[in-house]
């Protein structure tokens, strides 16, 4: 069709009147998209620095997948295809309208590789492009205005729903497409005529359009044409300049959002980029308390979020009714940011986020899950953001009192509880235990490859100790020469870094580095999914970590550990992923080999399970926070191994086992589902030469619910 | 033997019941002592106050004052100071009135001061010598004080427990006009009632008491279901209402309610005097703890060291059998 | 307005085991961690709320040692303006009275419009701030759970009472209040707050600068002390169930019946 184009005298002639009107709205479309991005990098540019220029070849590659390939989409099949339909539309269609622009101004223009039978096969594609767009818009719309999807929703604490402006740019979109096709049509309608033989792509819209005008006589097609072309150019400059006011801007954003993306799972931004941890007394302020105190990248995030709803959908905060909805940290602050730094006029800045945009318990809600990041397609950071404006509440002073106290502990005693340090190693004489698997702590006299890092919860509260004689058991079983820190080892300081007290968690990791470095250890195991998240992306200069699950799965493949088969035949058992060993550090599968390593051992997956597990509710510092919630969230999760069928469920973290076991008494499932930890289950299962069995083994399952 | 004075509670026309306990508390002093009731208040209230008292003092001072018809303890701390003799020992009890004023009252007139006595032991040489707690309890001190130049002792509600002995016939002396003019810098507005909650636990025969044991908000389900299974009320103590766990109006205690149950149930709860302040009336106590060391145990009748979120779903299913069954 | 706050450092109850030491006649003092007492924090609270409202400036005062400056450090990192240590050997073992009395002296040596102290330490007496205001000569309200500033002259505290009721009153200025917890929810010091004050000057007084007689204070002074801390024989005490849980249960069931408490 463009090859023809300059060849056609008549369409030339067509177009020619309208040759001054079309290039000064080129100019002008032009002039007010570069103004209108212009005005959207102000804060950008004084934002916080942000270094995001370093691997360019492992970010193209993340473009590669994530942009172009679109490979979050498919995890909602239908608006997932749908998007994908019209992103390959767009990527299509631009060439074309970009040609299709400079052709009203150069009517001899051809783009460059595209004549010939190569111009010919892309006229196909995007006849059927268009009209594939169009109908995803109309599908689109109706999904909105007639379907309306829940996830969709903005309930009125959230501020207003975008819905009109949705609505109308999908109609822009839509029209946008008619235009095309249109101007296209009225062309192939009018060379229709007196012998010619006109092409266009069967069935598409501009062939329908063909054929319902190719009557008419050739001034009124001729006027169509015109009308088509014009329409189209307003239509696309429209778009272009209004995209950046909502969140259709993540057209021209999103390929930089992934780009800039980051590229290390699991690491924290520190408290400011390029300045060391000795070095930060200097900074007056911590956190984020304003908008400016963002860096330009997180800006960037919430200039190009979709609003599309599928993080809050998987929130697990936001399914219990808590103030969070990441969705909206996105939203108003990207509403904040068009409202203060307006298209025209000064920026008002400096306003505090929290008690303008944003609630104190909304960020308080946030159990770093990371299910948000997970779902995004755009590749939106989260959990960098709430960590980041918690760090500004704790430097205001502003943390609610249930965090105050187990803070005070940890400063003063190193553990949340306010337990004293001498008993952090008493869950190693437990009567029973201590005589079959005696425990070495670590000092001058008595040295170990590989240390055992229990950390807090495992080491004080009397359910969770048996997590730790369990695995200690399974360590001596399979030879490991190991010991613990004992009263020398503080809390992980995982959740604190993550609850914002940075300077806390400093004195709390320089420490433990310490006392680990000094222990002369070659490696680190632990059963606590926190403490493996801190030692593996927290700390610096330790050695390398591993999970309790990660051993056994690897012992049961060597042949050291084998199983007895399971006895009790009701049982089915699912496995709840813990977002600090699943989602975050991608270990989904050496737990699931271990139970299914078990003899009859029957085990059904959740729906929702891998790297979609659901939270129990959060584990540390959550553990004392009292959020305004309908439910708590492990009583959802609990909901969920009953639906699909299961009534133990195994999980190997213990702050997993706090939230499940009370919510199996809290929503009456008590005595019908059970939990277990997965280092008990092995214990328990493991076949032993002797017939002496240790207590804890003995008595799990019963003594998993009681006892605590 | 310096004269002990009594300072005398009252309200609505009645003395306080520690106005009994602070004779005992005399007693142990000096047991031939007759303590001197001092009684300030206003009108026909605080003639039926004197009367009543005339029947276990043998000297009651009365002062009446217009301003004293609402105790304001800075006013009522300077009439003391014109009547009380010089090197006087002056009881009063330990609560919100006594707090405010005994400290003060002990510098205007000289007076060693020791507050919050459950025990006395007697007077060796010039020393009184007592039992305070410390800790909220966890320890016990032996204190002496100088009663040289006199002292004024508050004296833990509930800690003496009332002698029996034969009624006197005392007599009331009127002080009124020695105190002359009053001012203070304090003066009482208005006292504003707590709000009236959904449940008022002074009514209930049997209470089901948590404190801070029950660990967070979600658990006071459990001790609710008991207390549905048994017909009772859930009260509890101050950390309860402190974390916003339960309601002011249920908390039992100085600064909360005071109830006479005859069954009263203590989960989780360590036993501080101002919690046991707020329990009158002797009922059967059951303690369940982790801790046993708690101080409840030593004021319990029946103590139990357990885990009150095992042990309370336990009870609240046997209770319900036992109703299904009856 | 200018306030001062009395505060003291004293052992943690939550986070410590008080226990009675091998000898028998003092607690154990080598594992315990100190922190500000409690209702005194809450004090400084109220003061940083009192100014942040009327302008002026919070100043806290310890009598003590070089140890209690960490208390001292912790408050300015809260806001305190200001934290004065006085220390001297003479004022060693002073009872409530001499504590007071020390107080009375530096108190004189500034001018407060507004002075706090906490309603009661775990050790103490609630004695300070009463006997501070007699010896001023200033009103008094023990028990306090609300400042309301009425202006530069006057405040309207609420004071706890029985039943969970609050008992009004109108107090002149200068004037001392003994605050009850609750009264604010007070703001969080982290470690960097506290790291950031940790070179700041504390200046410290002694008898002579303040013009108190030591022999007025210290411990000949006292009128009032403690001889030792013991754990008395538990007497009766309760009857201890040692059963199963079931047993126990069972028994509870069979005890609140007779008791009348099932009807």
């Amino acid at each position: 069709m463009l090859e023809g184009i300059h060849s056609d005298a008549r369409l030339t002639s067509w177009l020619v009147q309208g040759r001054a009107l079309f290039l000064f709205l080129h100019v002008l479309g032009v002039a007010c998209f570069a103004y209108i991005v212009s005005r959207r990098l102000v804060p950008l540019i004084r934002a916080e620095r942000d270094p995001r220029f370093d691997r360019p070849l492992a970010r193209l590659g993340k473009v590669f997948k994530f942009w172009l390939g679109q490979w979050k989409h498919p995890r909602y099949k239908t608006a997932g295809t749908v998007h994908i339909l019209i992103f390959a539309g767009f990527i299509l269609l631009a060439m074309r309208a970009f040609t299709v622009l400079i052709v009203g101004v150069s009517p001899n223009f051809v783009t460059p590789g595209l004549s010939g039978e190569a111009g010919h096969l892309y006229e196909v594609a995007t006849d059927y492009a268009a009209t594939v767009v169009f109908l995803c818009m109309v599908f689109a719309i109706v999904r909105r205005a007639v379907f309306k999807p829940a996830r969709y929703e903005v309930p009125a604490k959230f501020g207003k729903a975008h819905k009109a402006d949705a609505i109308f740019l999908l109609s822009l979109i839509a029209i946008l497409m008619v235009a095309d096709s249109l101007f296209e049509a009225a062309r192939a309608a009018a060379q229709a005529q007196p012998g010619h033989v006109a092409f266009a792509a069967a069935l598409s819209l501009p062939w329908l359009l063909k054929v319902s005008l190719v009557s008419l006589p050739l001034p009124t097609l001729g006027a169509l044409c015109f009308a088509g072309y014009l329409v189209h150019e307003i239509a696309f400059y429209f778009l272009l300049c209004y995209r950046p006011f909502g969140i259709q801007f993540h057209v021209e954003t999103s390929l930089f959002n992934v780009y800039f993306s980051k590229l290390e799972r699991g690491k924290l931004k520190p408290v400011k980029w390029g300045v060391s941890d000795d070095h930060l007394d200097r900074v007056k302020s911590f956190g984020v308390k304003t908008f400016e105190d963002f860096t330009w990248k997180h800006m960037l995030d919430f200039y190009s979020c979709a609003d599309c709803g599928r993080c809050s959908d998987n929130c697990p905060a936001n399914a219990v009714g808590r103030p969070l909805s990441p969705r909206f940290i996105s939203i108003k602050a990207r509403d904040y940011a068009f409202q203060h730094y307006p298209m025209f006029g000064r920026s008002k800045n400096g306003t505090p986020l929290i008690g303008s945009i944003y609630s104190d318990d909304e960020i308080w809600s946030c159990t770093t899950c990371g299910a948000c990041e997970e779902e995004c397609p755009l590749l939106v950071e989260y959990i960098d953001k709430i960590v980041d404006l918690r760090r500004g509440l704790v430097d205001e002073g502003l943390v609610p009192q249930s965090l105050q106290k187990p803070l005070k502990a940890l400063n003063s005693r190193g553990n949340p509880y306010g337990k004293m340090e001498k008993k952090k190693a008493d869950w190693t004489n437990a009567k029973d235990f201590q005589q079959i698997c005696p425990v070495k702590t670590l000092d001058k006299k008595n040295g170990a490859d590989t240390l055992y890092f229990v950390d807090s919860i495992t080491s004080f509260d009397d359910r969770m100790q048996s997590i730790g004689r369990a695995t200690a058991t399974i360590l001596d079983h399979v030879g490991e020469n190991f010991g613990i820190l004992g009263t020398v080892e503080k809390d992980s300081g995982h959740d604190v870094r993550r609850f914002g007290e940075e300077t806390l968690f400093m004195a709390l990791r320089d420490h433990n580095t310490d006392v680990i470095k000094a222990s002369g250890v070659t490696r680190i195991v632990t059963a606590d999914p926190h403490a493996y998240n801190a030692l593996k992306h927290d700390y610096k200069d330790v050695p390398p970590v591993e999970h309790i699950s990660q051993v056994i799965a690897r012992e049961v493949k060597s042949g050291k550990i084998e199983f007895r088969p399971v006895e009790d035949g009701t049982a089915v058992y699912t496995y709840h992923d813990p977002c600090y060993l699943g989602r975050h550090n991608q270990v989904y599968d050496d737990p699931r080999d271990v139970l299914d390593a078990i003899p009859g051992l029957k085990r059904v997956e959740m729906t929702r399970s891998r790297d979609r597990s659901f939270c129990c509710g959060g584990g540390g510092l959550m553990l004392f926070y009292e959020p305004k919630e309908e439910q708590r969230i492990g009583v959802k999760r609990v909901q969920m191994a009953a639906e699909a069928g299961a009534n133990v469920i195994v999980t190997a973290c213990p702050f997993c086992m706090v939230n499940i076991e009370d919510a199996i008494k809290v929503a009456g499932f008590e005595g019908k589902i059970t939990a277990i930890d997965l280092t008990e289950l092995v214990d328990q299962q493991i076949a032993r030469e002797s017939t002496v069995v240790t207590k804890e083994a003995a008595e799990i399952p019963q003594e998993s619910v009681a006892g605590r | 033997m310096a004269r002990i004075f009594a300072f005398i509670a009252h309200k609505g026309g009645a003395p306080d019941d520690t106005a009994a306990e602070l004779i005992a508390a005399a007693k142990k002093i000096d047991a031939a002592a007759s303590p001197t009731a001092i009684v300030l208040g206003w009108g026909a209230e605080l003639d039926a106050v004197c009367a009543t008292l005339r029947a276990s003092y043998t000297e009651v001072w009365k002062i009446a004052h217009e301003t004293f018809a609402y105790p304001n303890a800075e006013l009522i701390r300077k009439a003391l100071v014109k009547v009380l003799p010089a090197g006087a020992i002056v009881l009063v009890p330990h609560e919100h009135f006594g707090i405010d004023l005994a400290p003060g009252l002990s510098i205007k007139l000289n007076a060693a001061f020791v507050s919050d006595v459950v025990a006395i032991e007697g007077v060796e040489g010039s020393d009184l010598k007592v039992v305070r707690q410390e800790f909220g309890g966890q320890v016990s001190a032996h204190v002496r004080c100088d009663l040289s130049s006199g002292a004024v002792v508050t004296i833990r509600p509930g800690a003496f427990k009332p002698l029996e002995s034969a009624a006197v016939n005392g007599n009331v002396v009127d002080k009124s006009a020695e105190i002359g003019v009053l001012a203070a810098g304090r003066r009482y507005l208005e006292t504003v009632i707590a709000e009236a909650g959904d449940v008022d636990i002074t009514k209930f025969n049997v209470l089901v008491s948590i404190g801070r044991g029950i660990q967070e908000k979600d658990n006071v389900a459990i001790a609710q279901e008991l207390a549905d299974a048994l017909g009772a009320a859930v009260s509890c103590s101050r950390p309860v209402v402190d974390a916003k766990w339960l309601e002011k109006s249920r908390q039992v205690g100085s600064s909360g309610k005071t109830v006479k149950p005859k069954v009263y149930l203590a989960c989780g709860i360590s036993g501080s005097f101002q919690h046991l302040a707020g329990i009158k009336g002797s009922p059967f106590l059951i303690a369940i703890n982790k801790n046993a060391k708690a101080p409840i145990f030593q004021v319990a009748d029946v103590g139990i060291v357990d885990d009150i979120l095992e042990f309370l779903p336990e009870l609240t299913n046997k209770v319900r059998e036992l109703r299904r069954v009856a | 307005m200018e306030i001062l706050v009395c505060a003291r450092r004293v052992p943690d109850t939550s986070e410590n085991e008080i226990e009675l030491n091998s000898a028998g006649n003092d607690i154990e003092r080598d594992e315990l961690v100190y922190s500000i007492n409690e209702p005194d924090n809450y004090a400084v609270e109220e003061a940083l709320q009192i100014t942040a409202k009327v302008g002026g400036q919070v100043t806290v005062v310890t009598v003590g040692g070089e140890d209690d400056e960490e208390i001292l450090r912790r408050e300015m990192a809260m806001g305190a303006n200001q934290g004065v240590l006085i220390s001297d050997d003479a004022f060693q073992g002073s009872d409530g009275k001499g504590i007071a009395t020390i107080l009375k002296a530096f108190v004189q040596k500034g001018k407060y419009d507004l002075i706090l102290t906490g309603v009661q330490a775990d050790d103490g007496g609630a004695q300070v701030g009463g006997m501070l205001a007699a010896m001023l000569d200033y009103p008094f309200a023990a028990l306090v759970n609300s400042i309301e500033v009425l202006d530069g002259k006057k405040l309207k505290v609420g004071r706890e009472i029985a039943g969970g009721n609050r008992e009004m009153n109108e107090i002149d200025l200068p004037c001392v209040l003994s605050i009850q917890t609750g009264i604010n929810e007070p703001r969080y010091v982290g470690m960097r707050g506290i790291r950031a004050v940790a070179s700041v000057p504390i200046p410290t007084h002694g008898a002579s600068d303040l013009g108190v007689d030591p022999g007025a204070v210290g411990k000949a002074a006292a009128r009032v002390k403690r001889v030792d801390y013991f754990v008395p024989a538990l007497g009766k005490g309760a009857e201890m169930l040692r059963g199963s849980r079931e047993e126990n249960v069972d028994k509870v069931l069979e005890l609140v019946a007779a008791k009348g408490g099932l009807k």
